[in-house]
């Protein structure tokens, strides 16, 4: 029946289709080439046609189905809605550029075997699609935990080091502590009626108290999968221990499953929003911004720094949410809306530059053989390719203009900018300091991405073996493309993007920036009027364009254009080494120095005296040992007062059953 | 957008071309007659530029391609920046593709990458200077936009030309907090454009240099480019200050009197600016480096009170 066939069968076929890839992986587990040259191209195939039926259903009435599989009273109920659509469409454009990747990624006598890793990544991919068109707590919570399953496993991908497994552990722990509170949470919202489908939950009118319940409780549950401080230590362990595509795919996609998660209970599931959770999203929200980004300038592995950097941007994101909150609470749906836009924008942005950015690393990694900055260099006359992309990948995470990550974090200053008359006078004054805080979070991007980008790049090579590095092959390099592709064009053409956001905005706030923009040109961003703001990016790059190409023209026409080679100058000294550079550590000794507050530090300083002069920096994170070790700590004691009850001995057991016979005969008396 | 209005844009980026070298050489003159020496002719910054267009470029074994395309991005840049702030007339049809947020922007992208070049030899001075650039960078840019935050909510806009017509021509008011962001802006401005306090643009004594370590590898027509874009931006600079606290005297519309009227008031505005600047960084030592957070720290403090003062003093009245 084709001519019946709705978008969301449509995506239901997708999701198979990526379970029968993964399953044929299965059939020749060994064989890399039919893997990687075969499956895996098919799977983007399957990624596109998710992103374009997505993009298609965008703005169309809900559509829902019944799955007969799932327990025999509750058969999985399914729903594709814009916000759902929103994020299908992510996760469809992204996997393309991924998917296309990782078949030239991984190679034959890696850790898990190809078939193997196949299998684990179509199901991760499936499943996140499932995530997104749950309509009831019990079908999302078999997709998020299928999720979180088929991530761990792909985290653990080359499980012999010891540190893999360590990471893939502490990611599979507090996974399960957010499932937990997602779980609980999905119980407040059913308000014990029994019924477990979204709608159920929609119809409930929970008290004030319950519903914030339920909020703090899904706020617990969805950040620690999307990396909000305090349940963020996972990230910076598991994305450097997976493999480059894994670690795009967990950092570009999954934790936007987590946005998704918090978006849909606190704006659809849970009714009117509370005020005070705004400030509470917002406050946690600035803080792991700040978090993040402190940490990943100081960090000196390219992926951990990547990974803080991926906790910075889920920080905006929760900033943006928490202000949406707020205005959404006290019926100010119009900036409402500007937030809740660059919620939306900052998600895809951040999908495709992050995305973008891991795989180029993951290309680094495979001509190098090294995560470490301090051995890396120069690559940018080895790896052209990769370098030049990379180059969009650092400008758009620093959030600068004319990329992508610029256009969200313009939405958001400008929600910030015309907040006034909040009916609380004390919010009124918080709002502008957190939009100075957003503007320090941009700024100190700028400094990681610098870092990042210079030193694996730029400069001398730090290492003789960097000389023999390779570009990407072919498959990788078209999958970066497509990726830098999405980051341009995500930051030139923002109003068509957000004309298309707009009807998810409208959906779950009842208003939209749609008419505003409608009323300008397609290449004009104003989301309130061009008097109070406005944006063109396709002005902004022609201008720059043209000043760079008329002035070279100018200076080659009236002067001329000569240029001979020399060795550099260096202010006349002699040595100029590799070691010279500032190394990663060097870079960011500001930094350290200035925020020595944020680290906790481990340094050796290297004394005249020495045998064998070093300097090493360690820095770790502060919650690691403020909050985990205490718990680990505690549940260590807790169990060694257990164990001291299981003595071993069957007379012992015995007593216990006979004392609890006694106690219940004593308490339970009729 | 009509043919008046861009002539008036393009005669607004020739100006900013003509007359930024011509600041600087006013700002050195004004500073050697402070600190008792013979000044420089007022032409010299063009002198140099002929100078330096004339030699042969001198690439280091190392450049890659991005050493010689960062000049030209970085001087496209601080053009697009000159041509967005209204220096005669407010009437600029290339004013909507930037508003003061990304304006800010472009001064990062300029930074970005003169900071990437810096790194690009793989020398000692270069990767130092780009570490200090963004270091000063990232403190000064969130204090920029409080800056600019402030002079926004006042008139309710972030465009920069919306901003200039609301505070030149509607009634006088004294803004209190506009004196916050003032002191701000000036610090801020100090430091973006390797000024005294926090850089010292005549020094090449390598442990102090921040801006001079940068551009240490350059020569030629692309040092010729980077001194032309350091001079658009400190021209930039001096009209946005101007626009924001002291805009009497931009035209409104593209009317030629108005115009005409708006050239001695800019050349005026710009001389006394000028003088006051050399007056600062003669009357001042420089810092050491990690004193500058605390310099722009105080000005991201002074532009946060600004913010504040408007938002729970100002907006009862």
């Amino acid at each position: 029946m084709p001519a019946n066939l709705l978008f969301i069968d449509a995506l239901l076929i997708a999701a198979c289709a990526w379970l029968a890839v993964g399953l044929a992986g299965l059939l020749a587990p060994r064989n890399t080439r039919f893997i990687s040259k075969t499956l895996f191209p098919f799977g983007a195939v399957v990624g596109l046609a998710v992103g374009v039926v997505a993009l298609c259903s965008l703005g169309n009435t809900p559509e829902t189905a019944v799955l007969v599989i799932g327990l025999p009273d509750l058969p999985f109920h399914l729903r594709l809605d814009n916000l759902t659509a929103i994020f299908a469409l992510l996760l469809g454009f992204v996997s393309v550029g991924i998917s296309i990747y990782a078949a030239g990624y991984f190679r034959k006598g890696e850790g898990t075997a190809p078939g193997l890793l196949c299998l684990e990544y179509h199901v991760f991919l499936a499943s996140m699609l499932l995530v997104l068109l749950a309509d009831d707590a019990y079908a999302f919570m078999v997709a998020w935990e299928s999720m979180a399953l088929s991530s761990f496993l792909l985290v653990t991908t080359d499980h012999r080091h010891a540190e893999i497994r360590r990471a893939g552990y502490l990611y599979l722990l507090i996974a399960h502590i957010g499932a937990i509170a997602t779980l609980l949470s999905f119980g407040v919202m059913t308000a014990n009626s029994g019924d477990y489908t979204f709608a159920g939950m929609r119809a409930q009118e929970l008290s004030p108290f319950w519903a914030s319940v339920a909020f703090l409780l899904a706020l617990l549950g969805f950040g620690a999968k999307a990396g909000l401080l305090p349940v963020h230590v996972w990230l910076p362990e598991a994305h450097p221990a997976a493999p480059s595509p894994v670690s795009a795919m967990m950092s570009g996609v999954m934790l936007k499953t987590a946005i998704y998660g918090l978006l849909r209970v606190s704006f659809d599931l849970v009714g009117t929003p509370l005020w005070w959770w705004g400030v509470v999203v917002l406050a946690i929200g600035l803080a792991t911004a700040i978090f993040g980004v402190l940490y990943a300038a100081v960090q000196s592995d390219m992926k951990r720094l990547l990974a803080y950097s991926s906790i910075e941007n889920i920080g905006l994101i929760a900033v943006g949410i928490g202000l949406t909150l707020i205005f959404h609470a006290y019926r100010m749906e119009a900036l409402a809306a500007l937030a809740m836009t660059a919620v939306f924008y900052h998600c895809l942005a951040h999908s495709g530059f992050k995305s973008l950015l891991f795989l180029c690393t993951g290309s680094v990694l495979h001509a190098t053989k090294e995560r470490s900055l301090g051995k890396l260099g120069g690559l940018i006359h080895r790896m052209p390719w990769v370098a030049w992309l990379a180059l969009a990948g650092v400008i758009a995470s620093a959030g600068l203009p004319p990329l992508s990550g610029f256009i969200s974090e313009w939405l958001l200053l400008q929600a910030f900018l015309f907040s006034p008359g909040l009916p609380h006078p004390w919010l009124n004054m918080i709002v502008p300091v957190a939009a100075a805080l957003v503007a320090l979070v941009a700024a100190m991007a700028g400094f990681a991405m610098v870092k990042f980008y210079g030193i694996i790049f730029l400069g001398q090579m730090r290492e003789e073996n960097l000389k023999d590095a390779h570009d990407a092959g072919v498959w990788e390099r078209v999958g970066l493309v497509w990726l830098g592709l999405v980051t341009v064009l995500l930051g030139v053409l923002p109003s068509m993007v957000i004309l298309r956001l707009d009807t998810a905005t409208r959906q779950l706030l009842g208003t939209g920036l749609a008419d505003r923009l409608q009323a300008q040109g397609w290449w004009m961003l104003a989301p309130i009027s061009p008097e109070r703001a406005s944006y063109e990016p396709m002005v902004f790059l022609a201008v720059i364009a043209a000043s760079v190409l008329v002035g070279r023209w100018l200076v080659h026409r009236l002067y001329h254009g000569r240029t001979r080679r020399s060795p550099a100058w260096d202010c006349g000294y002699h040595f100029q080494g590799p070691r010279a550079q500032d190394t990663a550590e060097g870079f960011s000794q500001p930094i350290r120095r200035i925020f020595e507050f944020m680290f906790r530090m481990d340094r050796h300083f290297p004394t005249a005296r020495d045998e064998k002069p070093y300097y090493s920096v360690k820095v770790e994170d502060h919650f690691w040992y403020w909050l985990y070790l205490p718990v680990a700590r505690l549940a260590e004691a807790i169990s060694a007062l257990i164990v001291r009850l299981q003595g071993g001995r069957i007379a012992v057991y015995l007593l216990y059953s006979f004392l609890t016979l006694i106690v219940l005969l004593v308490v339970a008396r009729p | 957008m009509n043919i008046s209005g861009l002539l008036g844009q393009l005669f607004a980026i020739v100006l900013a071309l003509l007359l930024a070298p011509l600041l600087t050489g006013w700002v050195n003159q004004c500073r050697a007659w402070l600190q008792n020496r013979t000044a420089p002719p007022l032409l010299q910054p063009y002198y140099m530029l002929h100078k330096l267009f004339q030699k042969d470029v001198v690439l280091a074994d190392g450049a890659s391609p991005l050493f010689r395309f960062a000049p030209f991005v970085v001087f496209g840049c601080m053009l697009l920046a000159c041509a967005i702030i209204p220096t005669l007339s407010t009437d600029l049809p290339f004013a909507p593709a930037a508003d003061t947020i990304a304006l800010v922007g472009v001064f990062g992208l300029a930074r970005i990458f003169i900071s990437l070049a810096a790194m690009d030899i793989g020398t000692s001075f270069g990767s130092l200077g780009g570490r200090r650039e963004m270091l000063v960078g990232f403190l000064a840019e969130p204090a920029l936009l409080m800056v600019i935050f402030t002079t926004a909510m006042i008139s309710q806009s972030t465009s920069v030309a919306t901003i200039v017509e609301t505070l030149a021509h509607r009634e006088f008011i004294i803004y209190p907090s506009l004196a916050f962001a003032g002191v701000a802006f000036t610090f801020v401005s100090f430091a973006e454009n390797a000024r005294v306090p926090v850089d010292n643009p005549a020094t090449h004594l390598e442990l102090t240099m921040i801006h001079e370590a940068m551009i240490i590898e350059y020569s030629g027509r692309h040092l010729a480019l980077i001194e032309l874009a350091a001079s658009l931006k400190l021209y930039a600079y001096s009209c946005l200050g101007l626009a924001l606290f002291f805009p009497w005297g931009i035209a409104e519309g593209a009317s030629f009197v108005g115009l005409l009227l708006a050239i001695p008031a800019l050349v005026g505005k710009l001389a006394v600016g000028g003088a006051f600047l050399a007056g600062i960084e003669t009357i001042n030592a420089k810092m050491r480096i990690f004193r500058a957070p605390e310099f722009l720290g105080t000005a991201f403090l002074l532009a946060v009170l600004g913010l504040l003062v408007r938002l729970l003093l100002e907006t009862r009245v």
